[in-house]
């Protein structure tokens, strides 16, 4: 048996409220809301808390690969899955590959893995960017979705069994985007509509036929793609009950472009019972579905940190801090020099601290030195730690300060000196946070950030934010809010 | 192992100081001409009776020869010296060593920083390439961190505390403003600094030391040479400097409310210059008010006041011009700005006029002590390099 052996979402904790757009502009926006990648946060980072997520609900699942899909890469010609893979500390052995460029990407790469072989750790991401006004601001969205595929072995057995696949495809011009363009472009929608209804339902079809299930057998269907009105369309035409078909998400965190398919199926599998059978449409340049039936394996399955509360713990953001995050407005910077750009030789030596907050302890004193020492500063023993990993580990603010001078691309820069449970101590900038929402004694966990980019190098490392989700708490107490 | 000092082995015969401040007119070569014209004239020498020469600068300049070719020093031995921001005060560490030692007679100590020419605000560090996961955090926000934590501690409450920092500022300012040398040169109510914008945390612009460019300089030669050249030389008393490991940042056994390599420095300076009672036997103090708690925390660290209680000292006068024990007489970094290789030898100034009598008249301390106290520190709370010396006019 082959499929999914854990899911899991991530959705950035930033709301933008669509009517806001309207308020500012007099035009635009929408009922709901979007959901917004912080100023530090790219499809790599995203996908790597997709993925932190994904794994620590199968501990025992040891991937041979990671594949990274998304439509907006952080980089191109240099693979963002090693970025992945060096957070997550995976053993070089598994190789780091990107699906890159189109939207159908992230369920193409998904899709790949069900039907290929091995343990695949499928990272599927998007920011979805237009101009201000614009549908595509309003409706799109940022988030990412992690799977780990494979097959069904010892402690990591498959919770949602791939049953079967399909896909139509077909060349004609929806939505297209030039290279290093922002911003998204896209024909008259009712033409769309006239190609994504009939391939949708051929590969509809054909997918059951697979997957060896009738209609009528399907308790979930996710129906989703970027092109709203052929989505709607062809969910409509498939005759099937109303509950059965999945709530979108888009009304609340948008439309996630390639990352989406896999985030609502996450969802869905979260909320899933032994049993379900569960089928994904994505219309994008075509069709593909996968049909999945969930396993007995499912109830002992515990999701991490599930989609519904972390779209529960989302804030809202203005729409000015919106457009100047995108930067499609400049606020005037401090004046202070911006950062150099970071040294690949030094970013190369220190990768285990720098991608995956790995410190050391001293195994005499015990002592926890971050960033990873070689002499103690308790003792003073040479040479004689061992590697510890913090990425995991939360810790609380002893004191904070807000510094309002120096370079950031969001002043101010909230930063809290931080001892991590169990002992050592960071002092480390704080994100999701707002300057005065933070209090002594707060509970706070790492997240894996972008702190700026320089020469076109994004500089990847780790910052804090408040513990907001009480189910990932793993203290002794747990900040409200 | 242990630190012996070099007490009344070596004096200081003649100082210069520039005008601190926006100097747009001048390079760093003219604030070096200037600061060691005055220098050599004050001792009545040439730079060729110098042996030997230090330069201390933080970023304006590399190797010796930074402070040779503006001079035209012609084969002499020059070093470029860089502590953080106790800069200036190694030069002077390094050319009192040396004159110490018997390797010359006669060493000169410059100390010189051209701040303004970046553009930015505030001072900056040039690092070296690195792997992009150290701090880019502002010294304001690291040492704002440390005025909840003092307050906390020690049970001041937040509008006590805004007060005590507040009569800190004022104070310095107030001294400042008696000073032709200062950059800033007005009495600052204490209304004003409470207005004042937030720089990070707590701390406001009038929290935080200005930025200026200046130089300063000092010749030292042997104690027994020194009546050749001043009736009134300064005998260099101790010169001491710590350096901490930087694992305050990441020992959780640090609370921000103290700075040990201070500690450290001030003991180890009252060893070597048979101190015992600081409070009572020093003239004056001038100390790294970089910002206003550091000055707060600094007065325990430095013995002047028992811990827990610099806060009520403060306000009660203690260290004001007029008060029992005053601190920064000529301003302090508030008034004066911050060229990091000129502060160490600039505090050093102060000494050489009050101890000397030729202080400007509203400022000069009236007292029979004949001791002064410099400290400096760089760095951060946790990651701190500390220098504190004691010059008198007296021998023994």
């Amino acid at each position: 048996m082959r499929g999914i052996i854990s899911s899991a979402a991530y959705v950035p904790y930033r709301r933008l409220a669509r009517t806001s757009i309207s308020a500012f502009l007099g035009a635009g926006g929408g009922k709901g809301s979007r959901s917004v990648a912080s100023h530090d946060e790219d499809t790599t980072t995203m996908g790597v808390e997709a993925a932190r997520i994904a794994l620590r609900s199968a501990p025992a699942a040891a991937p041979g690969a990671v594949w990274f899909a998304t439509a907006t890469p952080a980089y191109l010609d240099k693979t963002n899955a090693t970025a992945v893979h060096a957070a997550l500390r995976l053993p070089s052995d598994v190789a780091a590959l990107d699906f890159g460029g189109a939207i159908r990407s992230g369920m193409g790469a998904l899709m790949t893995a069900m039907t290929g072989a091995g343990t695949v750790l499928v990272v599927i991401s998007d920011q979805r960017d237009g101009l201000p006004g614009g549908a595509d601001e309003s409706f799109g969205g940022d988030g990412a979705a992690a799977m780990i595929i494979g097959d069904d072995g010892p402690g990591a057995p498959v919770v949602a069994e791939f049953l079967g696949a399909a896909s139509a495809t077909d060349e004609f011009l929806d939505r297209w985007r030039a290279p290093g363009e922002r911003r998204s472009r896209s024909w008259e929608e009712r033409f769309g509509e006239t190609r994504y209804v009939p391939l949708g339902r051929e590969a509809w079809s054909r997918a059951l036929k697979n997957a060896g299930v009738e209609s009528g057998d399907v308790s979930k269907v996710v129906v989703t793609g970027m092109h709203g009105r052929a989505t709607k369309a062809f969910a409509s035409k498939l005759g099937l009950a109303p509950e059965v078909l999945a709530d979108d998400l888009a009304g609340t965190i948008g439309q996630t472009g390639a990352a989406h398919p896999g985030l609502v199926l996450s969802s869905v599998l979260e909320q899933s019972e032994s049993g379900d059978v569960v089928a994904v449409v994505h219309l994008a340049d075509g069709a593909d579905v996968v049909v999945l039936r969930v396993t007995e394996a499912r109830a002992a399955w515990t999701p991490a940190r599930p989609v519904e509360a972390q779209i529960a713990s989302g804030a809202d953001l203005s729409y000015g801090r919106f457009l100047s995050w995108r930067q499609m407005l400049t606020p005037e910077p401090p004046r202070r020099p911006e950062p150099a750009r970071v040294s690949a030789s030094a970013a190369g030596r220190s990768e285990d601290w720098k991608f995956a907050f790995v410190g050391s302890r001293d195994r005499s004193s015990g002592a926890v030195h971050l960033p990873p020492a070689r002499v103690s500063m308790e003792g003073g023993a040479v040479d004689d730690m061992e590697p510890l990993s913090m990425a995991d580990t939360q810790g609380t603010v002893v004191t904070f300060t807000v510094d309002r001078m120096v370079y950031s691309q969001s002043p101010p820069v909230v930063f809290a000196v931080v001892d991590f449970d169990g002992g050592g101590r960071f002092p480390v900038e704080l994100t999701d946070v707002d300057a005065d929402g933070l209090a002594i004694g707060d509970r706070v966990e790492m997240t894996f950030r972008r702190l700026f980019s320089a020469d076109g190098i994004h500089d990847y490392f780790w910052k804090a934010r408040p513990v907001r989700d009480p189910a990932a708490a793993t203290g002794p107490e747990v900040a409200p809010g | 192992m242990s630190s012996h000092g070099i007490r009344d082995r070596v004096a200081i015969v003649g100082m210069g100081c520039t005008p601190f401040g926006e100097l747009w007119d001048k390079g760093l070569d003219d604030l070096i001409v200037d600061a060691s014209t005055e220098t050599f004239a004050s001792a009545g020498v040439t730079k060729d009776d110098v042996d030997a020469y230090w330069l201390g600068t933080a970023q304006s300049g590399m190797s010796g020869i930074t402070l040779a070719r503006p001079l035209q020093l012609e084969g002499k031995p020059v070093s470029r010296v860089e502590n953080y921001c106790t800069t200036g005060s190694e030069a002077l560490r390094a050319a009192a060593y040396a004159v110490a030692s018997g390797a010359y007679d006669m060493a000169m100590a410059v100390g010189a920083e051209k701040v303004k020419d970046s553009g930015y605000q505030g001072l900056n560090a040039n690092n070296p390439p690195n792997d992009g996961t150290g701090r880019t955090l502002t010294a304001a926000a690291m040492f704002s961190m440390v005025a909840p934590a003092y307050a906390q501690k020690y049970g001041v409450d937040a509008d006590q505390m805004s007060d005590v920092l507040a009569t800190i500022s004022a104070k310095n300012h107030y001294n400042g403003a008696r000073n032709p040398r200062a950059q800033f040169r007005r009495e600052v109510s204490k209304e004003t600094i409470f207005a004042s914008p937030r720089v990070a945390g707590g701390l406001g612009v009038f929290d935080c030391a200005g930025v200026a460019d200046g130089a300063a300089a000092a010749i030292v030669v042997r104690a027994e040479d020194a009546l050749r050249y001043t009736d009134k030389p300064l005998y260099i008393k101790a010169l001491a400097f710590s350096t901490g490991s930087g694992s305050g940042l990441i020992d959780p056994g640090y609370d921000y409310t103290h700075f040990p390599e201070c500690e450290w420095a001030a003991t180890d300076a009252y060893a070597q210059a048979g101190i015992t009672d600081p409070r009572r036997q020093l003239a004056f103090a001038e100390v790294h008010d970089c910002f206003t708690p550091t000055e707060l925390v600094l007065m325990e660290d430095l013995g002047f006041a028992e811990r827990g209680t610099a806060w009520k000292e403060v306000l009660a006068g203690t260290f004001a011009l007029d008060g029992e024990l005053p601190v920064n007489p000529d301003g302090g970094l508030k008034s004066f700005g911050h060229p990091v290789g000129a502060s160490g030898l600039r505090m050093f100034f102060e000494c050489w006029l009050q101890l000397r009598g030729e202080a400007t008249p509203e400022r000069q301390i009236t007292t029979d002590r004949t001791l002064a106290l410099t400290h400096n520190l760089g760095g951060y709370p946790g990651e701190m390099v500390s220098f504190v010396s004691v010059v008198g006019t007296e021998l023994g």
